[in-house]
C-alpha cells in the first residue's frame, strides 16, 4: 500500500548508479535536465530516452515504478499536445475539422515537447529511486550551504527535511487507514461540490494532524533520549566521499552536453 | 557522590512536578527513593498516572527531579555538561515503535546516537554492523522503518540504545503495541542482553506476565512507591495488587479462585507450570 508512494521512495539497490556520489547526482542530473533543453533533434531526444531506460534496467527498477512515476504528468502531456495540436500552426494541413486546423509543424512541436517532459521526468525519477531520500537531502543540503553563512540553521533544515521524509509514508499510511474508518461509518469524499468535500475531509484531517502533533511531541523525546541537541556538532555514518568513478560519471556528462551544444544535435 | 561501583542508578528522595501541571501540590512523583543496580531486571507497574513515565524520563535526565536527586553512575542528571554521558549509560525504549526511529533506513537509525556523539564515521558503521549481527538485523539495514513490523521496529529502536553501550536499558511499556509474536521477540532480545551482556533493565508494564518474569518488581501508585519486592513475593500478594486496580498473572488468579474454592494450593504459585503441577499432584493425592 505504502509503496505505491513512488515520489522519495528509494528502492534498494548496489548499482553503480545507486552507489553514485548524491551531491554529483544532483549535480549530474542538473547538467542532464540543461542537456534536455539544448536537444534540438528527435533521434537525439531518442537516444537519451533510450539511455535513460536502460539506466533503469542497470538499476534493476522494475518498469512498473517508471510508469507510476509517469502517471503525474500524464494529463500536464495530454494538455501540452492539445494545446501544439491545435493552436500552432505552420508546414502542410494534417486536419481539418470546421475552422479548427491540425498542422504538422503543431503535430511536431508537441511530440517533441512531450517527449522531452517524458526524459526529464524519467531521469529524475531515476535519481529520486536510486537515491535515499535522506542522501537526497544531505546532498540538496550541500548546495545550500552557503545560505549558513547568511544565518540560516541549514543543519537543523537538513534534520527537518530528513525527518519529515521519514514520516510521509507513516503519515499516509494513517490517513489511508483514517479514511476507511470513515468510509466503513458511511462518510463520502467522493461527490458533491468542492466545499462539500472538503467539510467531509474535517474528520479526516482533523485527526490526523491531532496525530501528527502527538508523534511529533514523542519524536522530539526520543531524539532527545537519544543525545540530540540543537546546535550540537555531528557526524554521519556515511560519509559523503567523491570517488574517481563519481568525477568520471560527471566529465562523461559534461562531454556530452558540449557535444550536443557544439553540433546542435 | 560516593555510590557503589556496582551501583547503576540511584534516586534520592526523588520529587517531581510537572511546571504548569494541574496544581501545585499534587506531584506527579514524590519521596521515590530506589537504587537499581548492576544487571538487575526491574519491573515497574501501577495503575494509569501512577508516575511510572515520569520516573523513567527522570531517570534519562528528559526530566529533572524538582526535589531530590537523581544519580546515573553517580552522575547528577541536573548537570548539562554531563547529560550525553547519562543518555549513553541509560538509553530508552518508548511505547510506539513508530514515533521514535527517526532516520529513512534502519542502519542510519540504528547509527543516530553515535552520529550525535560525532564519531568518526568509520567507528559508528562498525559499531552499527556489529550491532545488528548482534540482534540479527543485518537483512533490514537498508529497510525504511515504515516497511517493518512493530517486532523489527521495537528491534531496531533496541539496537539504536544498544550500538551506545550502555548500561541500563529504560523501556516504557515497549511490548504495548505489538502482536504476541513481536511481543515475545522483543522481550526475548531483551532479556538475552539482560543475561549476556549485564545490561541493568527497568521495564514498564502492564503484563502481569511480564513483571513476574523478573528478578524484582517495583509498584508505584499515586506518585509514591507502593512495593519493592522479589517478583514471586509482590505478585503474589493479590489482595495488595487488587487493591490497587492491578492484575496478577493468570496462574495466580486462578489460583486465588480455587483456593476459595477450597483447594489447598500452595501459596508461592506464580506462573502457568506451578499451577498445573500443583493441581497435577491435587488430582493424584485425592
Ligand atoms: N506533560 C505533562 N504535563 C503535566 N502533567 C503530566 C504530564 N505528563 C504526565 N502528567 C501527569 O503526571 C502523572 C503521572 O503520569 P505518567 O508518568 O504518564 O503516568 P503513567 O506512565 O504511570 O501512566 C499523571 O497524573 C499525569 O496526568
Ligand atoms: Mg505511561
Amino acid at each position: 500500500m505504502t509503496r505505491s508512494i513512488t515520489l522519495g521512495q528509494y528502492i534498494p539497490g548496489q548499482s553503480f548508479i545507486h552507489r553514485l556520489n548524491p551531491r554529483l547526482k544532483i549535480l549530474i542530473l542538473v547538467l542532464i535536465l540543461v542537456l534536455l533543453f539544448l536537444l534540438e533533434t528527435f533521434g537525439a531526444l531518442l537516444a537519451s530516452l533510450a539511455a535513460a531506460l536502460a539506466m533503469f534496467a542497470l538499476a534493476g527498477i522494475p518498469f512498473s515504478y517508471l510508469m507510476r512515476g509517469l502517471r503525474p504528468i500524464f494529463y500536464i502531456a495530454l494538455f501540452a499536445l492539445i494545446i501544439y495540436f491545435f493552436f500552432t500552426s505552420g508546414g502542410v494541413v494534417l486536419l481539418r475539422i470546421g475552422f479548427i486546423t491540425v498542422e504538422s509543424e503543431g503535430v511536431e512541436q508537441g511530440l517533441f515537447i512531450v517527449a522531452r517532459l517524458v526524459v526529464l521526468v524519467l531521469f529524475s525519477l531515476l535519481v529520486t529511486l536510486t537515491t535515499t531520500p535522506l542522501s537526497l537531502t544531505h546532498g540538496m543540503g550541500y548546495f545550500l550551504k552557503p545560505l549558513r553563512y547568511a544565518g540560516l540553521p541549514t543543519e537543523e533544515v537538513a534534520m527537518i527535511m530528513a525527518v519529515a521524509l521519514r514520516f510521509i509514508p507513516t503519515l499516509m499510511e494513517e490517513s489511508q487507514r483514517l479514511m476507511r474508518a470513515q468510509l466503513a461509518r458511511g462518510a463520502d469524499f467522493e461527490t458533491g461540490s468542492i466545499f462539500r468535500k472538503a467539510g467531509n475531509m474535517v474528520p479526516l484531517i482533523v485527526p490526523l494532524f491531532v496525530s501528527a502533533f502527538r508523534r511529533a511531541d514523542e519524536l522530539a523525546l526520543a531524539m532527545e533520549a537519544r543525545g540530540y541537541r540543537i546546535g550540537a556538532r555531528r557526524t554521519r555514518m556515511h560519509e559523503d566521499i567523491i570517488t574517481l568513478k563519481d568525477w568520471g560519471a560527471l566529465a562523461l556528462v559534461l562531454v556530452l552536453v558540449a557535444l550536443v551544444w557544439a553540433f546542435s544535435l | 557522590m560516593a555510590a557503589q561501583p556496582s551501583t547503576i542508578i540511584e534516586a534520592k528522595d526523588v520529587d517531581f512536578y510537572y511546571p504548569g501541571g494541574e496544581d501545585a501540590d499534587s506531584p506527579a512523583l514524590s519521596g521515590i527513593n530506589l537504587t537499581v543496580n548492576q544487571g538487575e531486571y526491574v519491573a515497574l507497574v501501577g495503575p494509569n498516572g501512577s508516575g511510572k513515565t515520569t520516573f523513567l524520563k527522570l531517570l534519562n535526565a528528559l526530566l529533572i527531579p524538582t526535589h531530590g536527586q537523581v544519580l546515573v553512575k553517580g552522575i547528577s542528571t541536573a548537570v548539562e555538561s554531563t547529560l550525553p554521558e547519562v543518555r549513553r549509560v541509560c538509553g530508552m525504549i518508548f511505547q510506539n515503535p513508530d514515533n521514535q526511529l527517526v532516520a529513512t533506513t534502519v542502519e542510519e537509525d540504528i547509527a543516530f546516537g553515535l552520529e550525535n556523539l560525532a564519531l568518526p564515521p568509520e567507528e559508528i558503521r562498525n559499531r552499527v554492523f556489529k550491532t545488528a549481527a548482534l540482534l540479527g538485523l543485518e537483512k533490514l539495514l537498508s529497510q525504511p522503518p515504515h516497511l517493518l513490523s512493530g517486532g523489527e521496529k521495537q528491534r531496531v529502536a533496541i539496537a539504536g540504545v544498544l550500538v551506545m553501550e550502555p548500561e541500563c536499558i529504560l523501556m516504557d511499556e515497549p511490548t504495548a503495541m505489538l502482536d504476541p509474536a513481536g511481543r515475545r521477540d522483543v522481550l526475548n532480545t531483551v532479556r538475552e542482553l539482560n543475561r549476556n551482556r549485564n545490561i541493568a533493565v527497568i521495564h514498564v508494564t502492564h503484563f502481569p506476565e511480564e513483571a513476574a518474569g523478573t528478578d524484582r518488581v517495583v509498584i508505584l501508585n499515586e506518585g509514591k512507591l507502593a512495593a519493592d519486592g522479589a517478583s514471586a513475593e509482590v505478585m503474589t500478594d493479590l489482595q495488595f495488587l487488587h487493591g490497587l486496580g492491578l492484575q496478577g498473572t493468570t496462574a495466580v488468579e486462578l489460583a486465588a479462585l480455587l483456593r476459595q474454592d477450597s483447594f489447598p494450593l500452595p501459596p508461592q504459585i506464580l506462573y502457568n507450570r506451578e499451577l498445573v503441577d500443583s493441581l497435577c499432584s491435587l488430582g493424584q493425592n485425592s
